[in-house]
């Protein structure tokens, strides 16, 4: 992966840099000592490393400004970081550019359970905002596997999910407002306590935008009711196909559970190793379905989701009779990338999203990708909202594989694009597949795309390398077309 | 004003926006023309012609229409699969004295609208999974995509929606649909004053009953309902379901609530929330101005006191979305309710008004001047020559 040429200058400006953010910060968040900066040097996507010129962490909206205003100034880059779990490489810093760490924002602000509100710092993790507002019977609902690492900043930035994003959305769902920095020091307020934007939805197109639009430095979320009641059914299928249809057909009945996931053999087994979870070890395909709610509906869908399970010729089905029992449910599932961590000394989780019903076409065709290239493949996928998540396994110690693992990666995402699906449904693009965007977007797309990145970051200063395969300069992309041999109003001056 | 374009697909779309010499007015059925600041344009582009779904797949909970495809038959189509639009779009178009059941998918989605399950299932913003549209400079690009999870690139059909056509012209684009609920049912309190319905409401979110509808017509207002026989103040709770689960729940909310309360059975509550979704205390009135403001739940009554006088109101979203009308005279009331906004945050639209109101007054809510300037930068991204809609959000946007 190539990252774009280092500034020279910049490097051997380390020193002046670092004592310039040292009158804006306190001594100690400024780190300019090279081993101290190694710590910041990759994040989840672990394949890449690289320290950051240097690192600073502010803690108020006035020192990120200042520090922003400062790198402006100086075109400097900045990468913003919040716990560094991107899978993506979002968060991978630049040899040339300041690294932005926003840890030390890690104060629940405000918990307005009336409005159904919390105000917290964006270095805030997602478990800490559920635990805030817990006591009070509220949870907040996106929920990604890193929830307890993770940062609701971080989240923003990835727009991240989880497993339960059909029935509650992912983190721009439940977003209410956003305080946020933009590279030139200026603030600037998104949404608040109300529901929708006045103008543009601004905060929508910021969330999930990887870092590069602007730096959040307060986020207020939209908190849950606990739902009276959770139960799981556990399902096992002779073939994803049958697993398929089930899913299909629990949907088309007009239920949507809260999460719906699907394990093909390989991970059944792994994750059945490692945990004992009582998986069907027979099973082709295995369904974990739980539907959340008031009591009285959760029975009555439960019961129904069974009967659907049983006329599309489930081989088992079990439902959870308690909490115990749903948890065990999920460690398995849950546990699924140690698990193959543990069969496997290395693995690449994938993350494409198809229309569920090219479930297994897709699956047959990785099938035999895996034959071709030799590295085995489990699948974890939550199937009510087709996101799969292909686990590769291979040995990093053996010459070509991590090159290998990578192009049947590659070849998956390519696949799921030409089946009407996308490079990532959850964890970004990153830099892992920023040299992907191409399968999915043409120049015309991307253009537009980096346009709207010119209007928040004119000087490409915020995570560049990130997301677009080829930074243009914003005064090409912003060159017009010239119709029919003249401009439109030619007597206007232009700059 | 120059022969209207009628674009029957995307690339006659972005060859009648490359070639066109002046600014164009975008216009679908024409239903919500007169929402926004006026606009000065050349010539019109109507999208009525990119009309027709292209894939609806139930079970997929998707389905991708030409922009100018009628609402109607989109709803039409779902109804017929047991499937709604979850966001309940309001039909505007009888507020500008249009006939009903007009509006367009594009207009849909130009105006981001969504009806009282807003404060549970979200607005049109939150089911917008992807769009092609043609930019300002002629350039067809697409956006998302058809399945429902999707972080590959910048979201732009979140600026899509809500942008009033002033970002791009969309030619097609897909949605999310969801079931729609086998039971509903409605719980009524009659007799209430503004501040006790807002903590009742308040009581009823925060309870495990989930709710998905909460709103509070003062006397007023209610005058439009078959109920108001006792010409009283309503607050209605909706619940959807099974039907079991309805009727248990609503027993639920009824003890939970400690006031004396009504039920409403499915067909009324049906017609209810489709009327209170259509702005039905309104209708009849042609001549005042319309507010639509979105508030801090809890800080509805408040803000509607601080407004000063209205003519007539009623609240949704639990309290967070506060509909009233003023003379339409002046500035519509428009300072004094920005004014009422100021402690507790949230915005006002002038969703009605004469046009030399709307000429002279801000229709959306006045920004703070980074915000402006970003929102200038933003909509000359996407539009550099200022083709599409000029002013009708804001001077320059």
């Amino acid at each position: 992966m190539r990252m774009p040429e280092p500034d020279q200058a910049a490097i051997a400006r380390r020193a002046e840099i670092a004592l310039a953010l040292r009158r804006i910060l306190p001594a100690e968040s400024v780190i300019e000592d090279g081993e101290a900066r190694r710590a910041y040097e990759s994040d989840g996507l672990t394949a890449y490393r690289q320290p950051p010129l240097v690192v600073a962490l502010p803690s108020t909206t006035a020192e990120v400004a200042a520090v922003l205003r400062y790198c402006h100034e100086n075109r400097l880059k900045v990468v913003p970081r919040g716990a560094g779990t991107s899978l993506s490489g979002g968060a991978l810093p630049l040899a040339d550019g300041v690294l932005l760490g926003m840890a030390k924002f890690n104060r629940v602000l405000d918990v307005d359970i009336a409005n159904r509100a919390a105000v917290v710092q964006p270095g805030v993790t997602n478990l800490a905002i559920s635990q805030a507002v817990a006591p009070a019977g509220f949870y907040y609902a996106p929920d990604p596997s890193s929830q307890i690492a993770c940062t609701i900043g971080g989240n923003v930035a990835e727009n991240s999910g989880g497993v339960h994003c059909l029935k509650y959305g992912m983190t721009g769902n439940n977003l209410l407002g956003l305080e946020m920095v933009l590279i030139n020091g200026e603030v600037v307020r998104l949404g608040g306590r109300h529901l929708d934007a006045g103008g543009y939805d601004l905060m929508g197109v910021v969330t999930g935008s990887e870092g590069l639009l602007g730096v959040v430095t307060e986020v207020t979320v939209r908190i849950l009711r606990r739902p009276s009641t959770q139960r799981a059914l556990l399902l096992g299928f002779a073939s994803c196909e049958d697993a398929g249809e089930c899913v299909a057909k629990v949907i088309a009945a007009g239920i949507i559970p809260a999460g719906m996931e699907m394990m093909d053999k390989p991970a059944i087994h792994a994750a059945e190793d490692f945990v004992a979870a009582g998986y069907p070890r027979d099973a082709e395909a295995l369904l974990i379905v739980e539907l959340d709610g008031p009591v009285v509906e959760v029975d009555e869908l439960i019961a129904r989701v069974e009967q659907i399970a049983k006329a599309c010729g489930s081989t088992s089905e079990r439902v959870s009779r308690d909490e115990a029992e749903r948890q065990r449910f999920w460690a398995g599932r849950k546990a699924a990338f140690p698990a193959v961590g543990r069969i496997s000394p290395d693995y690449y989780c994938m993350d494409g999203t198809i229309p569920r019903r090219r479930l297994p076409e897709v699956l047959a065709k990785m099938q035999a990708m895996s034959r071709a290239c030799g590295l085995r493949v489990a699948n974890v996928f939550h199937a009510g909202d087709g996101n799969l998540h292909p686990l590769i396994l291979y040995d990093a110690n053996k010459p070509g594989e991590l090159e290998t693992a990578e192009a049947f990666g590659a070849d998956i995402l390519r696949l799921c694009v030409a089946v009407g699906g996308v490079l990532t449904g959850e964890h970004g693009v990153g830099v892992e597949k920023r040299d992907l965007m191409g399968e999915m977007f043409n120049e015309t797309d991307l253009a537009q795309q980096e346009r709207l990145k010119c209007a928040f970051d004119s000087e490409g200063l915020l995570n560049p390398g990130k997301m677009f395969p080829v930074l243009h300069r914003c005064a090409e992309l912003g060159r017009m077309h010239v119709s029919a041999g003249k401009l439109p109003f030619p007597e206007l001056p232009r700059f | 004003m120059l022969t209207p374009l009628e674009p029957a697909t995307a690339e006659e779309l972005a060859a009648a926006v490359a070639a066109a010499e002046g600014p164009l007015e975008l216009r679908g059925h024409g239903s919500k023309r007169d929402f926004g600041r006026p606009v000065q344009a050349s010539q019109l582009l109507d999208l009525s012609r990119l009309s027709g779904v292209t894939l609806y797949e139930p079970d997929e909970l998707v389905l991708s229409a030409g922009a100018g495809t009628p609402v109607a038959e989109i709803e039409r189509l779902l109804t017929a699969n047991g499937q709604i639009l979850a966001f309940e779009p309001p039909d505007l178009g009888p507020l500008f004295g249009q006939e009903a059941g007009r509006g367009t998918l594009g207009g849909m989605i130009a105006c981001n609208l969504a009806g009282p399950r807003r404060i549970k299932a979200g607005a049109l913003r939150d089911y917008l999974l992807g769009a092609t549209a043609v930019n300002g400079r002629g350039e067809i690009f697409k956006t998302g995509g058809r399945v429902m999870k999707n972080v590959t690139g910048y979201d732009l059909c979140k600026l899509l929606a809500g942008s009033f056509g002033t970002l791009a012209a969309i030619a097609s684009a897909t949605l999310k649909v969801l079931p729609a609920p086998e039971a509903v049912r409605t719980l009524m309190v009659r007799g209430l004053g503004d501040p006790a319905a807002m903590l009742l409401m308040s009581r009823a979110m925060v309870s495990a009953e989930d709710v998905s509808g909460a709103a509070h017509l003062p006397e007023a207002a209610a005058r439009c309902l078959p109920h108001a026989d006792v010409g009283t103040a309503v607050t209605l709770l909706r619940l959807e379901g099974t039907p079991r689960s309805v009727a248990q729940r609503l027993a639920m909310l009824a003890k939970e609530l400690e006031s004396p309360s009504e039920e409403l059975g499915e067909i009324e509550s049906t017609v209810l929330w489709r009327g209170l979704r259509n702005l039905l205390p309104f209708r009849g009135d042609h001549g005042a101005a319309i507010w639509r403001l979105s508030v801090p739940p809890t800080a509805g009554a408040d803000v509607l006191r601080a407004c000063g006088p209205v003519e007539r109101c009623f609240y949704d979203w639990g309290g967070g979305l506060i509909w009233l009308t003023t003379a339409a005279e002046g500035d519509a009331g428009a300072a004094r309710i920005r004014a009422a906004l100021s402690a507790s945050g949230g915005h006002a639209t002038l969703v009605r008004a004469p046009i030399a109101i709307r000429a002279s007054a801000e229709v959306f809510q006045p920004q703070e001047p980074a915000l402006a300037a970003l929102t200038r930068r933003v909509k000359e991204s996407f539009d550099p020559l200022g083709r599409f809609n000029p002013g009708r959000m804001y001077a320059g946007a």
